[in-house]
């Protein structure tokens, strides 16, 4: 177990080495002057846009940009925005609402997938089964700004159960309550129809006939032994679906108006400010790798088979 | 997703049934018929192509002749959809939208499935270093999220593809395949791992068979079947991807004409025009519905656990 988790803390290294340079170089490649507008409606003085390219490292080549970036990174050091702001200071605070953002997605679809899947996987054929499968493949066919725009405004604007838009920047439960939602809704839909399809697979399976035939009661064979086996393709998904979600987050912030990492990190990119976009980018990789450096431990406790030695 | 990848092994197994010539392909357009799911998609399906090649069959009204004393009419009122806010005909900007969607789901696709399937295939072939490698190059760019990623992308592209309509696509799907590929590559790569030991291909070594004869003829046609499946369903999801960045604003732009940048000017409008965004949004959701239940029908076809 020991050796398996450093064989993956090592394996990561190359990874997100690779994913920051290739931002490094998107972003390198991004059109535009990051010192265009920065004095008015003027040229910047000579002296100033020296300075400011010397601070910035924007006379070296790409690779050596990279070098001092990656240098800096490893000491903790994220840069600075153009404004001079440490690009640390401002992920700390648009981090935690993205992540509450996007955690509470994972709840719940999670929670409701799981239920859904697991009522309609028992119940296979069933009036129920039908309506979950038609009503799912029609919120995987509506993309997610037009449930946004829509859920927006009846829920929140004409019924009023839910606040039409955040107006803090350290929003609460219930303001991100319906964001969350419409985040989570697209793999909402995509949790239960997995959970279905594993859970009628594994109810199939010769070991559950083995539980019903030592007699065990029906609850007790699916709770405690189909449902634990069938977890694992479900859990997949939400790991690969945390960092996808993070990501994602960007059109419901939008719409929302929530001052999360998404809104930060497309004013960055307009403005060229390559320090934002690989800091914010670069952190979203790490979560990412280690989401699902998680959820590969977690097969070994739902699944006694899998083991990590 | 993960319930495709299992399909393969069992399909391959000889199928002691009476003609000789039930190939695999042949099996699965055996049940895909008797199938009344795949039959609806197919419909809906040819019928945005349709719409996307020859789009005056099905209208003759221009999506970009603006009528703008008729600005945000009521459907019925002299035309099927009524007009949006600048007076454009909202039925002919629905048919003429067709394209931009389609044809960004079609090339994003090919790319995708070409290059994720020729490094799959290698990777899972030769094994060793080489899959190591490619493995570890997919995951950088299986990491980063797809669709910031192409947020970025899309920016740092030089203007020279904001030429025309169709370098503006072709802009939109580089942007997609480029974070797209590992999905199916990852893919690929797993169904030819379950492929190679198999005895026939063993078999086909035993005689000499070149490595490439060996993926071309025994490899690929047995391994390929999820690829299928995935990359019909993707199809779908990339319609929705071009969407959704049509909807931010980085997409497509303004003069091209595609449902989601008519979505994000209707939005605005909800309250007032509900029309301008219903119809769009209609049109959208019923191609993404178009793909992924066409892949799933071919799943069901293809998955013999099913039957």
């Amino acid at each position: 177990m020991g050796t398996y988790i450093i064989r993956r803390l090592l394996q990561m290294i190359p990874v997100i080495l690779g994913a920051t340079f290739l931002i490094f170089t998107m972003v390198f490649a991004l059109p535009g002057d990051p010192l265009a507008g920065k004095c008015g409606e003027r040229p910047c003085p000579p002296a100033y846009a020296a300075e400011f390219r010397e601070r910035y490292n924007l006379n070296d080549p790409l690779p050596v940009q990279y070098a001092k970036y990656v240098s800096n990174l490893v000491q903790g050091d994220l840069g600075e925005t153009t404004n001079g702001i440490p690009v640390l200071d401002q992920l700390k605070t648009r981090y935690p609402v993205t992540a509450k953002l996007a955690l509470m997605a994972i709840a719940f679809e999670a929670i409701i997938g799981i239920f859904v899947g697991v009522l309609t996987g028992i119940r296979r054929g069933g009036f129920l089964d039908n309506l979950v499968l038609i009503s799912t493949l029609v919120v995987i066919s509506i993309p997610v700004f037009v449930i946004g725009g829509v859920s927006q405004y009846f829920l929140g604007v004409k019924l009023g159960w839910f606040p039409v838009t955040v107006t803090s920047s350290n929003p609460s439960f219930y303001e991100l309550m319906l964001p969350a939602m419409v985040l989570g809704s697209l793999s909402l839909a995509y949790v239960s129809r997995l959970m279905r399809t594993s859970l009628v697979e594994n109810l199939r399976a010769d070991y559950l006939r083995t539980a019903v035939a030592k007699g065990l009661t029906k609850r007790r064979a699916i709770g405690l032994h189909a449902l634990r086996n069938s977890m694992i393709p479900v859990i997949t998904f939400i790991g690969f679906d945390f960092g996808a979600l993070l990501g994602g987050a960007i059109v419901t912030e939008a719409i929302f108006n929530i001052p999360g990492i998404g809104g930060y990190l497309f004013r960055s990119i307009r403005a060229r400010d390559g320090a934002s976009v690989v800091g914010t980018v670069t952190v979203l990789v790490i979560v990412y790798l280690f989401v699902n450096l998680l959820v590969d431990l977690l097969y070994g406790l739902l699944d006694p088979r899998i083991s990590h030695d | 997703m993960t319930e495709a990848a299992a399909v393969v092994s069992e399909t391959v197994a000889p199928n002691g049934s009476s003609d000789e010539n039930r190939s695999l392909a042949s099996d699965a357009w055996r049940s895909l018929r008797k199938n009344p799911i795949f039959w609806a998609s197919a419909v809906l399906i040819s019928i945005f192509v349709l719409m996307a090649i020859f789009p005056s069959l099905f209208t003759s009204t221009d999506p970009r002749e603006a009528v703008l004393e008729e600005s945000r009419s009521r459907p019925g009122d002299g035309t099927w959809f009524g007009r949006d806010i600048q007076g454009y005909d909202i039925y002919a900007r629905c048919i003429y939208g067709a394209r931009a969607s389609i044809l960004v789901g079609v090339l994003t696709t090919i790319l995708t499935v070409s290059i994720g399937g020729f490094i799959g295939v290698m990777s899972g072939y030769l094994g060793g270093a080489a899959d190591a490698v490619m493995s570890r190059v997919g995951d950088v760019f299986f990491a980063i999220p797809l669709l910031l990623g192409a947020i970025i992308f899309l920016v740092s592209l030089p203007d020279f593809f904001s030429s025309n309509a169709f370098l503006g696509a072709l802009k939109v799907s580089l942007a997609l395949a480029v974070l797209g590929w590992p999905s199916m590559a990852r893919l690929m790569r797993s169904s030819v791992i379950q492929v190679k030991p198999n005895d026939y291909v063993q078999a086909a070594r035993a005689l000499g068979a070149s490595p490439s004869r060996i993926v071309r003829s025994h490899i690929l046609p047995n391994s390929v079947a999820p690829l299928i499946v995935v990359a019909t369903i993707s199809l779908g999801g990339y319609i929705a991807a071009e969407a959704t960045l049509s909807f931010l604003g980085i997409g497509l732009q303004a003069p091209a004409v595609s449902w989601g940048i008519d979505i994000s000017a209707a939005l605005v409008g909800l309250r007032t025009t509900p029309h301008m965004l219903f119809f769009p949004s209609l049109f959208l959701s019923l191609a993404v519905l178009g793909f992924i239940l066409l892949g799933d029908a071919v799943r069901d076809a293809l998955d013999p656990k099913n039957r």
